[in-house]
C-alpha cells in the first residue's frame, strides 16, 4: 500500500518535470499553429541545444541557467534560418514535403551528433543541482523548482510577443488565414520562419534547463519530443495555454503510471493516452474542432 | 496483363547476377538492399498510390519479424507456414491501424502520428513482453534446410528476397492498372473531391493500408531468415519507418520502380560514406540518408525516376496518370 506521501511526491514532481515537457511543446505546438506542421525535428534540435549548454558549461564554464540567455537567441536565429534557407524552399509549400524535410533535418542532426561525439552519455555537475527545497514530505530540487518557475517567465513572454507587438499580430495572422494575411502584404515566409525561430528558442531554454539535472547524448531529446507531440495533441495542436495545461497533466499521469505499473509500461500509457485522445477527439481539449 | 513485361525484364536481369561470381560483401549489400526496397515497397502502396504518409512502418515489419521468429522458436511451427503467417500478422496490424484512424479521419501530420505512436506502443511491448524475449531477443535455431526456410547460399537468399520483390512489384503494377488504383490515387490528389464523386475514401485507404502492411511484413519475416535474430529495436525501431518512406521517396513516389531504385541508390550512398570513413563513423550513412532526403524533396520531387523521365524530356504516362508525386 502507497502513502499518502510517496502519492503527493510523485504528484508534485510530475508537476515540476511537466514544466518543461510542458515547455518543449510550446514549440512545438506554436509552430504546429501557424505553420500547420509536425515539426519533427524538433528532437534533434532539443538534443543539439543540450550539447551546446553542456559545452557552454564545459569549456568556457557558463552557468546553464545564463547560458539560456545566449542560446535562445542564438536558436531562435538556427531555427529562422533552417526554415528561411532550407525547409521553406526545400517543400515547395506541400504539407507532406514539409513534413518529410524536418524529418530529414532530424536524422542528419542526430546523426551528426552521433557522428561528431558518440553515443556517450555526458552530465555536468553543479553545485546546486542536487540541493533544493526540503518541505518534510516532499523534497523539491532546485533544478525542477527554476524549471517550473522559467516556464511561467517563458509563456508570459510569449503571450506578450504574440498579444502585443506587430510581428506577434502578424503571426497570428497568418495562423488565421494565411492568404488574407499575404494579400494585407504580410512577408508570410519571414513570419514562417519566425514562428519556427520561436520555437526553437523555446527548446534552447528547455535545454538549458534540463541539463543541470539530466544526461546528454545524441538521442537524449528523442524521449522528450515523443512525450511533447502527447501534450500538443492533448491540449489541442496550436493552442498555448493546451500546451501548458497538457504538459503538467504529462508530467503527473507519467510519474503516477511509473509509480504503479514501472519504468516501461507508465511510457507505454502516454503512448495509449495518446492514441485514444487522437482517434477520439483529434483536436484535443483545448483545440478548436477542426 | 499490360505493364509487366518491363518487371520481368527487370527482375530476370537481377536473377542473373549470382552467376557474375560475386563476392560474399556484395551479396550481403544486395540481400539487405533488397529487403529494404520490399519494405519500401509495402509504403509506396499507401504512401505513394494514398498519399498516406506514414512515420511507422515499423509496425508491420517488426510484426511480421516477431510472428516468423516467435512462432517457429515456441510454438514450433514450420518456418514456411510461419512466414505466411508473419504476413498475415502485418496485414492485420494494417487492418486494425487503418480501421481505427481513418474511421477517425485522421490525415496528414495527425496520421504520420499516429503511426509512429503504434509502432512505438509495439516497440515499447516487445521489449518488456516475455513471449517476444523481452528486452534479450528472440533467437531462432540455425537450421540450413529448405524445409526450416535457411539456406547454405546467400545466391538462394537473394533469389528469395528478389522473388519477394518481385512479387511485390506486380501487386503495385496491378494496383496501378486496377480501378482500385484509379480510386486511391483521386483520394491521394484530393481527398474531398473523390469522395464527393462517390469513392469511400475511408475503404480505400484502408484497403491500401492492409496490402501495405502485408508487403512490408514480408520484409520484416525476411529480415528473421536472414539474420535469425530479432529483438524490440530492430523490429520496431524508427530505422526501418525511415528506410520504408526514404526508399520510395528518392526513388519516386507513386511509382513500380521507385522503392527498388530508392534502395539501391541510398544503401550504396550509405555504404560508400562508409567506405570513405573506413568503418569507424557511427551515423555517418545517415547523415547521408537524410542530406539525399532533403536535397531529393528540394530539388527532384517526384524522386529519382521523375528526374529521369524529365532528362528524357517525355512524359512516361497518360495524362491522368502521369502526375507523379506531389506538386
Amino acid at each position: 500500500m502507497l502513502s499518502p506521501s510517496i502519492l503527493i511526491a510523485a504528484i508534485v514532481n510530475g508537476l515540476l518535470i511537466g514544466a518543461v515537457y510542458a515547455l518543449v511543446a510550446l514549440g512545438l505546438t506554436l509552430i504546429y499553429g501557424v505553420l500547420h506542421i509536425i515539426n519533427f525535428a524538433h528532437g534533434a534540435l532539443l538534443t543539439a541545444a543540450m550539447f551546446a549548454a553542456f559545452f557552454a558549461y564545459r569549456v568556457l564554464g557558463i552557468d546553464p541557467y545564463l547560458a539560456a540567455f545566449l542560446l535562445a537567441p542564438a536558436f531562435f536565429a538556427i531555427g529562422y534560418a533552417l526554415q528561411r534557407c532550407v525547409i521553406g524552399p526545400a517543400s515547395h509549400g506541400d504539407d507532406r514535403n514539409m513534413l518529410l524535410v524536418t524529418l530529414g533535418l532530424a536524422v542528419i542532426i542526430e546523426n551528426a551528433l552521433l557522428f561528431a561525439f558518440r553515443a556517450d552519455t555526458r552530465t555536468i555537475d553543479l553545485s546546486y543541482a542536487f540541493g533544493g527545497l526540503d518541505l518534510g514530505f516532499v523534497f523539491l530540487s532546485w533544478p525542477r523548482l527554476i524549471g517550473f518557475g522559467a516556464m511561467f517567465v517563458v509563456a508570459l513572454a510569449l503571450w506578450l510577443i504574440m498579444g502585443v507587438t506587430d510581428t506577434g499580430r502578424a503571426i497570428r495572422a497568418v495562423a488565421k488565414e494565411k492568404l488574407g494575411a499575404e494579400l494585407a502584404g504580410i512577408d508570410v515566409a519571414h513570419i514562417y520562419a519566425v514562428t519556427f525561430g520561436l520555437g526553437t528558442a523555446c527548446v534552447a531554454i528547455a535545454a538549458c534547463l534540463l541539463i543541470p539535472s539530466y544526461y546528454v547524448n545524441p538521442s537524449a531529446g528523442n524521449a522528450f519530443v515523443l512525450v511533447a507531440f502527447t501534450i500538443v495533441v492533448l491540449g489541442g495542436m496550436g493552442s498555448v495555454p493546451g500546451a501548458l495545461i497538457g504538459g503538467l497533466v504529462i508530467g503527473v499521469a507519467e510519474n503516477l503510471s511509473s509509480l504503479f505499473f514501472g519504468e516501461s509500461l507508465g511510457q507505454i500509457g502516454i503512448f495509449v493516452l495518446f492514441i485514444v485522445v487522437l482517434l477520439v477527439r483529434p483536436s484535443g481539449l483545448f483545440g478548436a474542432r477542426a | 496483363m499490360k505493364g509487366l513485361a518491363p518487371i520481368l525484364v527487370v527482375v530476370a536481369a537481377m536473377a542473373l547476377v549470382p552467376f557474375l561470381g560475386v563476392s560474399n560483401v556484395t551479396f550481403n549489400f544486395l540481400i539487405v538492399a533488397l529487403m529494404i526496397a520490399l519494405a519500401g515497397q509495402g509504403w509506396n502502396v499507401l504512401g505513394g498510390y494514398g498519399g498516406q504518409y506514414s512515420f511507422g512502418h515499423a509496425a508491420f515489419f517488426g510484426t511480421g519479424a516477431y510472428v516468423t521468429a516467435v512462432l517457429q522458436v515456441r510454438y514450433g511451427i514450420n518456418a514456411w507456414i510461419a512466414f505466411g503467417l508473419g504476413i498475415a500478422g502485418g496485414a492485420l496490424v494494417g487492418a486494425t491501424v487503418g480501421g481505427l484512424t481513418f474511421r477517425s479521419g485522421l490525415r496528414g501530420s495527425y496520421f504520420a502520428l499516429v503511426t509512429l505512436a503504434f509502432a512505438e506502443v509495439l516497440r515499447i511491448s516487445a521489449s518488456v513482453a516475455p513471449v517476444t524475449g523481452a528486452g534479450v531477443g528472440t533467437l531462432v535455431k540455425l537450421d540450413l534446410r529448405v524445409a526450416a526456410l535457411q539456406f547454405q547460399s546467400r545466391a538462394a537468399f537473394y533469389w528469395m528476397v528478389l522473388t519477394l520483390v518481385a512479387v511485390a512489384l506486380i501487386v503495385t503494377r496491378v494496383i496501378e492498372r486496377s480501378r482500385f488504383g484509379v480510386w486511391l490515387i483521386a483520394v491521394r490528389e484530393n481527398e474531398d473531391a473523390a469522395t464527393a464523386l462517390g469513392v469511400n475514401a475511408t475503404a480505400i485507404k484502408f484497403t491500401a493500408m492492409v496490402i501495405s502492411g502485408a508487403i512490408t511484413a514480408a520484409a520484416g519475416c525476411f529480415y528473421v531468415q536472414y539474420f535469425l535474430f530479432i529483438d524490440s529495436g530492430l523490429a520496431y525501431g524508427t530505422w526501418i519507418s525511415i528506410e520504408a518512406l526514404l526508399t520510395p521517396i528518392i526513388g519516386g513516389v507513386g511509382t513500380v520502380f521507385g522503392p527498388l531504385l530508392g534502395a539501391l541508390v541510398v544503401r550504396g550512398l550509405g555504404e560508400g560514406a562508409r567506405m570513405v570513413t573506413g568503418g569507424e563513423a557511427p551515423g555517418l550513412d545517415l547523415v547521408v540518408y537524410g542530406c539525399v532526403l532533403v536535397l531529393i524533396i528540394w530539388f527532384a520531387p517526384h524522386g529519382l525516376i521523375g528526374w529521369l523521365a524529365q532528362l528524357r524530356g517525355r512524359s512516361r504516362r497518360p495524362a491522368a496518370l502521369a502526375k507523379i508525386g506531389h506538386d
